[in-house]
């Protein structure tokens, strides 16, 4: 085969070759066919509803009423009306909290600290662990909200019985703290199992040369560690902020209550658009949100590209 | 140069050693009670006489599942998850299976870009993201309330994730075979049916597999789609139910609960036992 490359039959390879990658003999209006029904329906419900969200954003929509019979051009004004609304900064202000928290400090750090703690251990301990974080993230999220609802219940939830706290209402006094711990129950796993096989990976001799020379945990977490894991680091938070930035979930536990105080970016366009009925204004903001994904997302393909390259 | 301030040093980070791991491995047993807690309910609490909010030792009894058995909107959102995690797994499977070896077998110019940009383009038109469209595009076409809808809507969002996995099978599939399977005449129908598709199986089953647990925990397409309460999979219900109810019927719900859960875990935990970790990278929305 190498010795073939250099013969003068190049040329003559070529042709063959290329039949060669048609073996079925499927032929381009065949293959076409098959490929087609895929993609228009990629087309029409993932392609075309982002691309229409530009259009409806710039309408009066409603979904009653006048305007859902005959809807107007309005231009920019939605965006003009989302932009100056309070209620829209504020819902975006509580994303990126809810993100922060939640997702990048949250989920990373509990995830890496649960990698971390079941490393050298082996056996039942390291098989419950992996296993109840696992199913925190495999349960249904309706589940698992009403899970969370029963753990902090006013009267007689188990956490106000541990902590002595009777009658403390965790969902009205502390609204943004609970879904903020609801969601890093629910997608720690993902955090956890990244960050083990990324350990796993860590050469061994450069852990014991930098025990070796009497680095405490600490440094060699910071010098040894850290550095070869940076990759994984960067792809984990990119997802982790894409994943809880898009999440619905936190609706299940307080619905945005109380007075919008967890109104979220995903549950305040809900609100807006299907209760509230003005879908123009919730196309709007969902056009805003398509592209903050657009960014993490495009921020996640550099990364990703960056870490094949070396 | 005396040995006493080494000595104390090498002390000292002893101690502070021993105190950080210390402090570690309580904040590591809070996290892992904190992880626990929901958990132990959702396995007590349908088996107690009377199941509460708090956590307690249960008088064992298989009663709620008697009861729930007998509660029609129960079982039938139940029926409805598995249909709609049936529905969108065919669709998934036979179009993205179809897409996926033409794209394997056939030179398109470009075609792994489209395919890259396709599974990005999923990662960014989420169900949140793009709630408002595909509520308006849906009520245009009259799907409102209808299965179909969501099937569309579901499968639409699965596929490029599918193709892009399964165009990885279909690739590593020799295509030697496919060679001699057309020596003896066999069309590409035929190829595909009775070579392809029995090799690609592991393929095509951890597809199935992952669509069904996909669209069985999904609550917001249904949720916004659709609007009889007797259509609604689980997910929808099991929010309805204690949500409008006003009191609670714990006894019912803690068994629901545990009913609509336990596929999916003992499916996830098979899958994840005999093939290791496998449902990551944007696959879990």
């Amino acid at each position: 085969m190498t010795t073939s490359t250099t013969t003068p039959a190049g040329s003559a390879i070529a042709p063959r070759r290329r039949r060669a990658d048609d073996v079925a003999g499927l032929g381009k209006v065949r293959a076409g066919i098959f490929v087609a029904p895929a993609l228009i329906l990629i087309g029409i419900f993932l392609l075309f509803p982002a691309v229409w969200t530009i259009w409806l954003g710039m309408t009066d929509y409603r979904l009653t009423g006048l305007q859902a019979a005959s809807p107007e051009f309005v231009g920019l004004d939605n965006y003009v009306e989302a932009l100056t609304d309070p209620s829209f900064w504020n819902s975006l202000w509580l994303t990126l909290v809810f993100v922060l928290f939640s997702g990048i400090i949250g989920q990373t750090l509990i995830g890496f600290g649960l990698a971390w703690s079941v490393r050298n251990i082996h056996g039942w301990t390291k098989g419950l662990i992996e296993g109840l974080v696992l199913a925190a993230w495999v349960i249904p999220a309706s589940v698992a909200s009403f899970l969370w609802l029963v753990l902090l219940d006013r009267r007689s939830g188990t956490i106000n019985g541990l902590l002595g706290t009777e009658g403390a209402a965790w969902l009205i006094d502390h609204p943004m703290e609970s879904i903020i711990i609801f969601n890093i129950w629910v997608g720690t796993a993902f955090s956890m199992q990244l960050f083990s096989s990324a350990l796993s990976a860590v050469p061994p001799s450069q852990i014991e040369s930098a025990k070796m020379v009497g680095a405490s945990g600490w440094q060699q977490l910071r010098d040894v560690i850290v550095p070869n894991i940076k990759g994984h680091i960067l792809t984990n938070t990119l997802l982790i902020t894409l994943w809880t930035f898009n999440t619905f979930t936190p609706y299940l536990v307080t619905a945005g209550g109380p007075n919008g105080k967890t109104e979220i970016l995903s549950v305040y366009i809900y609100e807006t658009a299907i209760p509230g009925g003005q879908l123009g204004l919730g196309a709007a903001i969902s056009l805003i949100m398509l592209l903050i994904n657009l960014v993490i997302a495009l921020a996640y393909v550099r990364v990703s590209k960056g870490r094949n390259k070396r | 140069m005396t040995a006493t301030p080494v000595r104390k040093v090498a002390a000292n980070s002893t101690v502070r050693h021993f105190l950080s791991r210390v402090a570690f491995a309580v904040i590591m047993t809070i996290v892992g009670v904190l992880f626990a807690l929901p958990m132990v309910w959702l396995v007590l609490a349908p088996f107690d006489a009377t199941p509460s909010l708090s956590l307690s030792w249960p008088d064992w009894t298989l009663d709620n599942f008697a009861r729930l058995a007998e509660n029609p909107y129960a079982l039938r959102s139940i029926g409805n998850s598995l249909l709609l995690g049936i529905g969108t797994m065919i669709i998934v499977v036979v179009l993205g299976a179809l897409a996926a070896y033409a794209m394997s077998r056939i030179r398109i110019p470009g075609r792994d870009g489209i395919l890259y940009a396709l599974l990005l383009l999923s990662s960014i038109v989420t169900g949140t993201a793009a709630m408002v469209p595909t509520f308006q595009i849906i009520t245009q076409l009259g799907l409102i309330n209808s299965y179909v809808g969501v099937l569309l809507v579901l499968a639409g969002g699965i596929l490029p994730t599918v193709i892009f996995i399964l165009k990885d099978f279909m690739d590593s599939i020799p295509k030697s075979y496919e060679e001699s399977a057309r020596l003896y005449g066999a069309g590409p129908f035929r190829i595909l049916r009775d070579v392809v598709a029995p090799i690609a199986r592991p393929g095509l089953a951890f597809i199935s597999i992952w669509t069904i647990v996909q669209v069985w925990g999904n609550f917001l397409v249904p949720f916004i789609l659709l609007r009889s309460p007797d259509m609604q999979p689980a997910a929808v219900l099991m929010y309805t139910f204690y949500t409008e109810s006003g009191q609670a019927d714990l006894r019912l719900i803690s068994a629901f609960a545990l009913l609509f859960s336990a596929p999916v875990l003992i499916i996830y935990f098979v899958v994840n036992r005999r093939y290791g970790f496998r449902f990551h990278g944007g696959i879990k929305s």
